[in-house]
């Protein structure tokens, strides 16, 4: 069991959920009538709102960043190393805020919902959606609990990426902006990969054009395989080799082919694809590939990163990890130097890992500790 | 904090933009923003210091100059500072160029190897100098490319660098009337004021 002692954990946490029946336009045109947010909070606001930071997901993210949801629950939040009492995002001093983006599926209104206009769900018909999207719809829930000004908009990845977009779309609304292994836009091989993934589930003949929830069906082959490739890309081959090397589950060569080998990585692949694909939409998956694709922090502005983040107001800390191959350090230093040239304040380390990708998630303690370091001018004025 | 860094603090205009390459663990930007309401950036690319660096408020980039200073656009600082890392670059000559590229002004400080002390190590005992500001022994330091005063000024000649002022760190705390008058052979650590 991998609990944390008591002292650095939020413990038991619960989803609330906001609604809003303002309708909110889309980036794509189209609107969304109303919608709601599932999101959990921990630590304590305090009086004048001005302790409150925002933890924005990634991909397959959703709002259960820290802490469990019962006595027996086993699996802690996805960012629950980097959340609780004196950790990086220090719930003894913050207020956090953790949100299911919209087209998510795990609360907030997505592809899984009851599309009001039809009364069925949305499925393959639920809008197609871009960060700035998410921000929208988050800043109305900042609206909701008070807060003018987040003391920090934080994200990993994609969640990095959203983060940038809340510096440009609400520069007065965040004093801070940090954003850790992300990039300013996909590269061709990122764009590469997820199209490998959305072709898995679209080819999975159960997935009949996202209109398997109207028939109970489920495109399990294809999300798994979606879910492997990204976590190939999500490992470095060193963290790979530390994990797995060519160790067997089961089976031996001795036999030849007789007896059933199976490596230590496919078990593990099976195991992540099989729990993603009973767990996730599939619809959600492939709205989520397609937001992360089109996302372009400076499209714009001209394409010009350096116009772009002129229009921010806020301080920056960027951290990206060595053997991170999916959002490379090289994708982090275009944000930097972009900061630099539009005179931001910006901080940047670029942590020595083996765990790629991954390693954002990971208590990688030179990570933690500059994490740490920078989050202690965040909330000081 | 270092004798050349308290020198140097005179040279840096309250409320200017300075950029650190090599900021160590942050001190000196910290004691300038505190102190002249300095806006600083550092460059730094040991880990501890980083972190160091970051707690104390400070805008750091992780980064290695001699990969290059590319990303920092022409006169974009007021002044950019070289304290006791000229000696460690693998060019210092280009470092020195970028300086005066991305800043108005530059300093540079550095331990003058034509020290009399040093001299001596080399003359009498035919060793390299091993001392309380050069504390490395040959093999394992990070100090690849020492100069003195003469050579510094001689390279500041060839790249059409002005020296606007020279200051001098002596060996002791006093008033370092030798070094002044004879930097290259009295001088521990030569400070200098530059731009085009």
């Amino acid at each position: 069991m991998n609990r944390s002692p008591d002292s650095q954990s939020v413990g038991i946490v619960k989803p609330q959920l906001a609604r809003f029946d303002e309708p909110l336009m889309l980036a794509c045109g189209r609107a969304l009538s109303s919608y709601e947010l599932v999101y959990e909070t921990y630590g304590e606001l305090n009086g004048d709102k001005s302790n409150a930071v925002l933890i924005c997901h990634a991909l397959s993210g959703h709002h259960h960043a820290a802490g469990f949801h019962s006595e027996e629950d086993l699996k802690p939040g996805w960012w629950n190393e980097c959340i609780g009492p004196g950790k990086p995002i220090d719930t003894n001093r913050f207020f956090v805020v953790s949100a299911n983006n919209i087209g998510g599926c795990h609360g907030s209104t997505g592809p899984t919902s009851i599309n009001p206009e039809t009364g069925k769900p949305w499925g393959p018909d639920f809008p197609s959606l871009r960060a700035r999207d998410w921000v929208h719809s988050q800043a109305r829930l900042a609206d909701r609990l008070g807060i003018d000004c987040w003391a920090a908009v934080i994200g990993g990845s994609l969640g990095g990426m959203q983060a940038m977009r809340w510096s440009l779309e609400y520069p007065d609304r965040l004093k801070h902006c940090i954003v850790i292994a992300a990039a300013l836009k996909l590269s061709a091989q990122n764009l590469a990969f997820n199209e490998l993934a959305r072709q898995a589930i679209i080819s999975d003949p159960a997935f009949e054009d996202g209109n398997y929830i109207y028939k109970g069906a489920i495109p399990g082959q294809g999300l798994a395989l979606a879910r492997m490739v990204g976590h190939i890309t999500y490992l470095s081959d060193e963290a790979m080799a530390n994990k797995f090397g060519r160790e067997l589950r089961s089976g031996s060569f001795e036999k030849g082919d007789e007896d059933n080998i199976e490596f230590q990585v496919q078990s593990y692949l099976r195991y992540q694809g099989s729990q993603f694909s009973g767990s996730f939409d599939a619809n959600t998956y492939i709205l989520m590939t397609r937001a992360l694709d089109y996302f372009d922090l400076a499209r714009d502005y001209e394409h010009d990163p350096v116009q772009a983040f002129s229009n921010a107001t806020c301080s920056f800390f960027v951290a990206s990890f060595s053997t991170d191959w999916r959002f490379a350090p090289t994708r982090s230093r275009e944000i930097v130097n972009a900061l630099i040239a539009a005179e931001r304040p910006v901080t940047y380390t670029e942590i020595e890992a083996d765990e790629g990708h991954d390693a954002f998630l990971m208590p990688i303690p030179r990570y933690l500790q500059a994490f740490s370091a920078y989050m202690k001018r965040v909330g000081d004025r | 904090m270092r004798l050349d860094l308290t020198h140097i603090q005179r040279w840096i205009e309250p409320g200017s933009r300075v950029l650190d390459l090599g900021c160590a663990d942050g001190e000196f930007l910290q004691t300038l923003r505190d102190q002249r309401q300095v806006r600083g950036t550092g460059i730094e690319i040991d880990q501890h210091n980083i972190n160091k660096a970051i707690s104390r408020g400070l805008n750091i980039i992780e980064q290695d100059m001699d990969k290059g200073l590319d990303n920092f656009p022409d006169q974009s600082f007021d002044t950019v500072v070289l304290a006791h890392a000229l000696q460690a670059v693998h060019y210092p000559d280009r470092v020195l160029e970028e300086m005066l590229r991305i800043g108005r002004q530059g300093i540079v400080t550095f331990p003058n190897f034509g020290h009399w002390r040093c001299r001596l190590f080399l003359g009498a005992k035919g060793r390299m100098p091993v001392s309380r500001f050069m504390p490395h022994t040959w093999y394992n330091t990070p100090n690849i490319h020492f100069c003195t005063v003469h050579d510094f000024e001689a390279l500041c000649r060839d790249l059409g660098i002005r020296i606007l002022a020279r200051d001098v760190v002596g060996n002791t705390d006093r008033k370092p009337m030798l070094a002044n008058a004879w930097p290259n052979m009295f001088a521990t650590t030569a400070i200098y004021h530059i731009t085009r």
